[in-house]
């Protein structure tokens, strides 16, 4: 007997070591997984961060603009209407050749033209209708560069490039260069980014128009999605009679979640758009279609959430005498609350994402207005994106990663939210 | 649920069908008792509640059998039984905790004063202010003392001012004796408290709606023997205003506490009697089995 205990002593001795050696090699598989995890998307931030930082300073030049009357066609006693229909483009060309006289040839002059934004007049008409004495007068403004000089201000574009592979030619970086020696260009943080709606001119072009419309997009799903999403939950999980009817109802429920979000979109434009004709391109339409999508995530997360209470507490709160109502409401619901939530941010954190439906519904039009309401036709953020993405100037390549870096900025933002709401109502 | 509903499968097929869930030695060779009668004295004259063949089924499953039994005022019958005997099934539906158990149907006449909880016009939701309950393990809802206290008069409505509900709070947690070691701390809560302290605030949230009958499922299984005894205690002194049915694992706490005591041995109930004589002269064999140890 004795003897066999030894033996068997001796047997798992053995196997020790194998089995030790089995768990140090899961562990370093996990840790390879983790390590590849990590590299994938330190590589992914990487390129996004370092394509997208450029976008976020634009490039001014300092022109000596001659505020000509001659040339504006309008004088001091101008109305207000006159001056701004008045040609301020003119005014820009002959300050440049004024600055630049040695420019003779009518394709140099085009080029010369092309260093300062299109979007210039209309800064120039705003500073006379706000400031009429300056007509006649000569004076120092900061011009919005063109895209392409900027691209070659912020180091992008080098002369080691071959000329015919550049937009910007080798006199245009000498006039640059010209400008820099005199301290006539300046490179500021990029505000208009932020505050400017769509535009075809890369260094106009700003995300506020599809932020406004994520936002109105994502108010309409959340008051939609929220409270259907929790009360179906609410009364799933507390009240519904389990049967075959609410055992279809569930399977369904996983089925939706499951659907691809493209055919949540075509499903809004069948149905809202072209049956109860609600006006296309609009958040109020993105948002009923998004909030369709979302449902089935809230609907999931909110019913485990409740699942997750314990039956206790129920018990306690019918054991004084709370009717069912009462019961889920003063006590389930509000223990469920931060699962409830984590599910429904993050399900908003999706909807925030999502361009395939909306695409059916119309909100890929190029729209450079921002919206003012529901209604108004807009974009979104990852429209927005897949539209510049589409761009094949420069300027807007690294536009398109800016808008990937301030979309992930709402994405962990919101999910930080989830994580802070889940710790602040968890009950111990 | 079905209230007055007899019931009327013959019983013999109905007992071949139980499954056997207790633990323990070999029940079965004691479990022969096909048209079975309760011995001693299931029935009082001061009957506060009153149970008349109360058959209880999970399913196909009977997990009580023509129980009929009184529950008298003031007093405090405990009930014992091995596992699975259906003793915790029996306390749950006297304020129709089982309601909420899909599939479970009870079966049979109970009676509060003389009107049966199981009418059509009886409400669960009255019933179980009238009936309180106190559950195995400590459940205060997370919230603070004092709100654990009074949400059971807030919700019904039993005070009509401020002061009103802390007179109720103070009252109540005072009869748990449990106001001196939480004066100071209301607004703390409930589920900070130890685990003895947690019970105690879950039978002050019992009473403060003044119950009738208050019904304990092993109210201290989950406590140390300092905290059981001082639940014990109060029972002692609960009995004074309320009608206490408890269910308990330990027949030493049964004989500390109760004045009768009932054993249920596979969803029947054996035997009720004045517990000194329960646990002294034991008239039936499984009874006997029991207390003595024999097996449960």
């Amino acid at each position: 007997m004795t003897k066999d205990r030894f033996k068997n002593t001796e047997l798992i001795k053995a196997s020790l070591k194998q089995r030790y050696a089995r768990e140090r090699r899961f562990q370093l598989y996990g840790k390879l997984a983790v390590l590849a995890g990590f590299v994938f998307l330190f590589v992914l931030l990487f390129d996004i961060v370092s394509k997208g930082t450029p976008a976020f300073t634009q490039q001014h030049i300092n022109i000596e603009v001659n505020f000509d009357v001659d040339s504006l066609g309008i004088n001091s006693a101008s109305t207000q209407d006159e001056i701004s229909k008045a040609d301020f483009s003119s005014i820009i060309k002959l300050s440049l050749r004024a600055m630049f006289p040695d420019v003779k040839s009518r394709g140099d002059k085009r080029q010369l033209y092309r260093l300062v934004s299109i979007g210039a007049e209309y800064n120039l008409r705003d500073l006379v209708l706000k400031d009429p004495t300056l007509l006649g007068q000569k004076k120092d403004v900061w011009l919005l560069a063109h895209s392409q000089a900027a691209s070659y201000l912020k180091g992008q574009v080098t002369r080691a490039i071959p000329e015919v592979e550049r937009k910007v030619k080798n006199q245009q970086m000498e006039w640059l260069d010209r400008l820099q020696d005199q301290d006539r260009t300046k490179s500021s943080f990029n505000t208009t980014f932020f505050t400017y709606g769509d535009s075809r001119e890369p260094e106009l072009a700003g995300i506020r128009a599809a932020l406004q419309g994520s936002f109105f997009t994502l108010v309409v799903t959340f008051l939609l999605a929220f409270p259907i999403g929790v009360f179906a939950a609410v009364y799933l999980e507390e009240f519904a009679p389990r049967n075959r009817l609410t055992d279809l109802i569930e399977i369904n429920i996983n089925n939706l979640a499951a659907v691809p979000s493209i055919v949540f979109g075509l499903l809004g434009l069948a149905v809202f758009i072209n049956f109860f004709e609600l006006p296309r391109s609009a958040p109020l339409v993105g948002g009923i279609v998004l909030s369709l999508m979302t449902l089935p995530t809230i609907i999931i997360t909110s019913r485990a959430a409740i699942q997750a209470v314990p039956p206790s507490i129920r018990e306690a709160a019918l054991g004084v005498g709370a009717s069912k109502l009462q019961t889920v409401f003063h006590h389930v619901l509000p223990m469920a609350m931060p699962g409830v939530l984590t599910g429904s941010i993050i399900g908003m954190a999706q909807a925030l994402g999502e361009s395939a439906p909306l695409l059916m519904i119309g909100m890929v039009a190029f729209i450079m207005d921002v919206p003012g309401g529901v209604t108004d036709p807009s974009t979104v953020l990852p429209v927005q994106i897949y539209l510049w993405a589409d761009s094949p100037e420069r300027g807007f390549t690294e536009k398109t990663s800016a808008a990937i870096m301030v979309l992930m900025g709402f994405l962990i933002v919101m999910n930080a939210l989830a994580i802070f709401l889940r710790k602040r109502f968890e009950v111990k | 649920m079905q209230g007055s509903e007899k019931m009327n499968a013959p019983q013999s097929v109905a007992y071949g069908a139980v499954p056997d869930e207790a633990v323990g030695l070999d029940i079965h060779a004691h479990s022969d008792v096909s048209g079975y009668e309760t011995t001693g004295s299931p029935f009082v004259g001061n009957a506060k509640m009153s149970a008349r063949n109360v058959n209880v089924f999970y399913g196909e499953k009977r997990a009580i059998m023509d129980v009929s039994l009184d529950i008298g005022e003031n007093e405090v019958i405990a009930m014992i039984g091995p596992s699975g005997c259906g003793k915790s099934t029996f306390l749950r539906s006297l304020n129709r905790m089982n309601d909420i158990i899909p599939l479970c149907k009870v079966q049979g006449d109970i009676c509060l004063d003389g009107e049966d909880i199981y009418a059509d016009h009886q409400d669960a939701v009255l019933l179980r202010a009238r009936v309180g309950m106190v559950f195995q393990k400590p459940n205060p809802f997370p919230k603070s003392i004092y709100e654990n206290v009074a949400y059971g008069p807030r919700i019904h409505g039993l005070a009509h001012s401020k002061a009103e509900l802390d007179e109720i709070v103070e009252k109540s947690l005072r009869r748990a004796s449990l106001w001196d070691e939480v004066k100071d701390v209301l607004d703390q809560p409930g589920t900070g408290l130890s685990g003895g302290q947690q019970q105690r605030l879950c039978i002050a949230r019992a009473i403060a709606v003044s119950p009738e009958v208050i019904l304990m499922d092993e109210p201290c299984s989950a406590l140390d023997p300092i905290a059981t005894a001082r639940i014990e205690e109060l029972i002692d002194e609960l009995k004074e205003r309320f009608t206490i049915a408890i269910v308990t694992h330990s027949m030493q706490q049964a004989a500390r506490v109760s004045q009768r005591t009932a054993y249920f041995h596979l969803g029947k109930l054996i035997e009720v009697g004045d517990t000194k004589q329960i646990f002294t002269m034991p008239a039936h064999e499984l009874t006997e089995n029991y207390i003595t140890g024999r097996f449960g």
